[in-house]
């Protein structure tokens, strides 16, 4: 029950987080077309390390 | 369950299609070991309680359906509720055997030592499917397990059923012989050591030695193919690594490891493939597939160490000063920093360990999760319109989620490789580049 409510607000988190790098990444595409290749392998491995935190919380709510 | 594996492929989707019904029809039949956990167990306690105040005859029928299957077999239905718990769990777990269906599974040798009774081998079929005990071992729910007692004798000896109960807070497994139960344990395990240690081919460990060899016939043929036509342009197999050395050369390797790569980028290689195959045979539903083993803690564990060890055994006299002695920093914040930064030399690689374990087992759960939603809606095989909603629930879920464990399999063996290559190369970095700021 507890560990539901965990996991639920870690997803929050990483929701908001996921949100930010994804629409700052399509700002900085839309600014620099040329780079966006750049900017999206920077933008999956950042995505990675906040999806990591959210998994971090649900593997301890799944505990 | 009606098709042990992973459920992760759109074959096995496809299939389930057809098999659901008639497999949700069968699933009563089917005999199986155990699975009463303690969370079932509450339940049983809470739900005839629940009973009795609601007026709903089918539950009756259903637990009295339930209590007469009970000496054949225990069915997953606790109270006409299906209880995905375990079969999750099964799922994703390590075991001595691969099972396909029902008493059918692929049998895989097992090497268990003990104090007491030295090495014991056999293959893990002699067990019976937990019928029968071997020399003191028996097989759970597809995990070999040992009885502590002494005196349960050695040999071949029939057994009764193997039951859990809860005792302070731990699950204890027991089995039934000739009217007395003996509790029965697990392996050792890195801070749980036991009366005994399992050196088992399982399967994650099959899984491994496959993709070894599979890395090695692959790489052996390109490598073959270079030596044959150096200028040439690549063909067949060739044609398929190129791209991905090339990709992995401009992305990770050059700009992370710089002068540097020569020395590091076969490890770079090796762990990229290696958890790139392992993530993708882990998706195949059905043998030589269906295993876990990225998504076992002990595994990512040994990639993470070797990362760890190669970091911090090349590490220059800069990267243990940054660590030790911050060049630049007051005397009263190193004291702050120091301790921070010793920290971090640990964090670094059990980050690696966690992240590569939970991405690959937290999708293996949601695949499974959205299968079992079937047999919840289905009330494991009574409720056929239920089952029915349930795969249209589930069908297009389980596809999306496979194309998203697609993606995860290439992007988490590209963030362990680079992360790997991120550690190494700050810690091997020379003055000269220090300036660049890594950190």
């Amino acid at each position: 029950m507890y560990g539901a409510i965990g996991a639920g607000l870690a997803a929050i988190g990483a929701g908001i987080g996921i949100g930010q790098i994804g629409g700052h990444a399509m700002d900085a595409i839309a600014r620099q077309p040329e780079a966006v290749g750049d900017i999206r392998n920077n933008m999956l491995i950042v995505a990675a390390f906040v999806e990591a935190v959210a998994l971090f919380a649900c593997v301890i709510a799944l505990l | 369950m009606f098709l042990n594996v992973k459920f992760s492929h759109i074959i096995a989707v496809v299939c389930m299609m057809s098999l659901s019904f008639t497999a949700a029809a069968q699933h009563h039949g089917e005999s199986h070991n155990d699975h009463g956990t303690p969370t079932e167990q509450h339940q049983t306690e809470a739900g005839q309680v629940e009973q009795q105040h609601s007026d709903s005859t089918a539950g009756h029928v259903v637990a009295e359906e339930h209590g007469a299957q009970h000496e054949e077999s225990e069915s997953e239905l606790v109270n006409g509720k299906y209880d995905p718990k375990p079969m999750i769990f099964e799922h994703i777990g390590n075991a001595n055997e691969f099972h396909l269906w029902g008493h059918t599974a692929i049998p895989l040798p097992c090497l268990l030592w003990s104090k007491e009774d030295g090495l014991t081998t056999c293959l893990s079929s002699k067990f019976e499917h937990g019928h029968k005990a071997f020399n003191r071992y028996v097989l759970h729910n597809g995990v070999v397990k040992r009885v502590v007692d002494p005196s349960f004798p050695t040999g071949e000896v029939s057994i009764g059923h193997i039951t859990t109960t809860e005792v302070e807070k731990a699950e204890v497994d027991s089995l039934e012989h000739e009217g007395k139960m003996y509790a029965i344990e697990k392996a050792s395990k890195i801070g749980a050591f036991t009366s005994w240690y399992d050196f088992s081919i399982s399967k994650n460990v099959f899984t491994m030695l496959l993709v070894g060899l599979l890395l090695c016939l692959i790489f052996f043929s390109v490598a073959k193919a270079y030596a044959r036509g150096k200028d040439k342009a690549p063909r067949g197999l060739q044609g398929f690594i190129e791209p991905i050395l090339v990709f992995l050369d401009s992305e990770v390797i050059q700009p992370m490891l710089g002068d540097r790569s020569t020395k590091f980028a076969p490890y770079i290689y090796v762990v990229f493939f290696f958890i790139l195959f392992n993530n993708l045979i882990g998706l195949i539903p059905i043998f030589p597939g269906g295993s876990n083993v990225t998504g076992n803690i002990s595994t990512t564990m040994v990639l993470a160490l070797f990362t760890f060890l190669l970091t911090n055994l090349n590490g220059n006299r800069e990267y243990w000063g940054h660590i030790f002695n911050m060049p630049g920093v007051p005397a009263v914040l190193k004291l702050l920093i120091t301790p921070v930064e010793i920290i971090g030399v640990f964090t670094k690689p059990i980050s690696l360990m966690i992240r590569l374990f939970a991405n690959i087992t937290a999708g293996h759960i949601i695949i499974l999760n959205l299968v079992s939603l079937i047999f919840v809606f289905g009330k494991a095989g009574q409720s056929i319109a239920g089952a029915g909603a349930g795969i249209a629930l589930a069908v297009p879920f389980t596809l999306f989620m496979n194309v998203i464990e697609l993606v995860v399999a290439l992007i988490q063996a590209f963030i362990f490789s680079i992360l790997t290559a991120s550690y190494i190369g700050a810690a091997t970095e020379s003055h000269h580049h220090a300036e660049d700021g890594h950190h």
